[in-house]
């Protein structure tokens, strides 16, 4: 369970995120949606206590960030195609990662395996396309086995198939029970995977509803998307 | 097909939470797992022995303070631990892995405290390494007519043992410079500056201060086994104790005010 509760972020004169607040529930798929610049990444960095917000709070499970025991442990998080160091193995980015959570190293074996990264896993990583970088962010967010993801904007770059494989996956994820939040500025991707939709605008609530709920109010999802939207970025 | 049971082992020790420990494991692997770190130290290592052979061979005066001119050949090095240093941090940012380091361990002071003492106990094996090479292949390669100093010498073996110490904490102002600056260019112009450049600037427009500059350290404190040398010489030194603690303090400063921005700011 994630919550955010009268999350507001400032850089300069731009309100990045204002007065947000949501819950993401377990055991489903929430697709996390905006126009590019709307504010989603900069939400996630303050739920992963990255970002300081200037107003509001963001727990997980009912603790902030910084107080979880674990936090790879209880929380997986991509937030950008390529954080790691260009001249490092895939394995080696796995196994510095691992070490601050006691993760074992075969676990980090059996992540490289479920993205199938397992045969480029000693390849430098800044070797990758964007779609292996990507499977490397989700292998590092599935590393410490967390029941709430994080995941932002994980389709950029995946081919057909890839685009396919993570949405198998994160169906699967939430049918496990674990709480998963997916960032996406495409309806028409996030509409075939996410259960329930929360939808901001220049930083603000457009929409916290279901994807079905949200196609009805105009004659297709993408048309009710793009009406919030224009609304809210006027 | 997704493969992802629960099969995490729980921690097996009392630690219930993340901390120093695990925080210095993810450095050591992260430090130990570019080539980069390693090509740096060799070089390091071979070229400071380097130096020192040629500056052995070419002596040319018996009375000189032996031991501190064969240990000449450091300031290289020391560049190279203060780029070091510099990388460790800012490579983070330019890459992006800052945020999954902070995901990892988001004790911000513990994460900092980690890196320096990783950072800092590598750099202090291979500075101390490089300062004994230095000292055997310089000595060895001293015409017949010297008297080779020996380690057996306190002030000898006090002088290899700093100048070693000299590497990790010059490493460690470049540690601290980057978590202050973040731009991995802007900040090796800093510590270029500020140990090397701007720090003799000013030793020449004010003598006294100039035996406060990292480098005046290193050669006419830290090195020298026959006190008063520099002085006799018509310019001021510390003595090598106070000497290596100045060092120590422009490194502490510099982790302590970059432990702190990286506190405050957004990552």
């Amino acid at each position: 369970m994630i919550e955010a509760s009268g999350l507001s972020k400032s850089y300069g004169p731009v309100r990045a995120v204002d007065n947000l607040s949501f819950t993401v529930k377990p055991g489903s798929v929430t697709g996390f949606l905006g126009p590019n610049g709307s504010g989603k990444s900069t939400t996630m960095r303050m739920i992963l206590g990255l970002d300081r917000p200037d107003a509001g709070r963001a727990t997980i499970g009912g603790q902030a960030y910084h107080d979880l025991a674990w936090p790879l442990r209880e929380v997986g998080a991509q937030l950008e195609a390529r954080a790691f160091h260009p001249a490092r193995s895939a394995r080696s980015h796995l196994r510095m990662l691992a070490a601050a959570g006691n993760i074992p190293d075969s676990r980090v074996d059996e992540v490289l395996g479920a993205v199938g990264l397992s045969e480029a896993a000693r390849r430098p990583a800044g070797k990758f396309s964007l779609g292996m970088s990507q499977r490397l962010g989700i292998a590092s967010a599935l590393l410490g086995d967390p029941g709430v993801l994080i995941l932002d904007e994980p389709v950029n770059g995946l081919d057909p198939q890839g685009v396919r494989w993570i949405r198998t996956l994160l169906r699967n994820l939430a049918a496990e029970g674990r709480t998963v939040l997916v960032s996406s500025h495409l309806i028409s991707e996030i509409a075939l995977v996410a259960d329930h939709l929360i939808v901001i605008g220049g930083g603000r609530l457009l929409a916290d509803t279901t994807a079905a709920d949200l196609a009805a109010t105009s004659g297709s999802i993408e048309d009710a998307f793009l009406t919030l939207t224009s609304g809210g970025a006027a | 097909m997704t493969a992802i049971s629960r099969t995490i082992r729980r921690p097996a020790t009392g630690r219930s939470a993340v901390g120093f420990r695990q925080a210095a494991r993810m450095e050591l692997i992260k430090l130990c797992t570019l080539r980069s770190t390693w090509v740096t130290l060799l070089i390091t290592v071979g070229g400071v022995a380097g130096l020192a052979t040629a500056v052995g061979l070419n002596s040319k005066n018996t009375h000189g303070d032996i031991t501190s001119n064969v240990l000449a050949g450091v300031a290289p090095g020391l560049l190279a631990f203060g780029v070091l240093g510099v990388l460790a941090m800012t490579n983070e940012y330019s890459s992006g892995l800052i945020r999954a380091t902070l995901a990892a361990v988001p004790h911000r002071g513990t994460l900092m405290a980690a890196k320096a003492a990783v950072f800092g106990a590598v750099a202090l094996a291979v500075g101390e390494l490089a300062s004994f090479a230095a000292f055997f292949a310089g000595t060895a390669a001293l015409p017949s007519v010297f008297h080779a100093p020996s380690l057996s010498d306190p002030t000898v073996l006090r002088a290899v043992l700093m100048v070693g110490a000299a590497y990790p904490l010059i490493g460690l102002l470049g540690l601290g410079i980057g978590a202050i600056v973040r731009h991995g260019a802007a900040a090796t112009g800093v510590v270029i500056g500020a140990v090397f450049v701007g720090a003799q600037a000013l030793g020449a427009l004010t003598r006294s201060l100039g035996a406060y500059a990292p480098i005046s350290i290193v050669s006419d404190s830290l090195s020298v086994t026959k006190a008063g040398t520099a002085q006799a010489a018509g310019y001021p030194a510390l003595v090598p104790w106070a000497g290596l603690g100045v060092l120590a303090l422009y490194a502490a400063v510099a982790l302590a005010a970059g432990a702190v921005l990286l506190g405050q700011r957004d990552a």
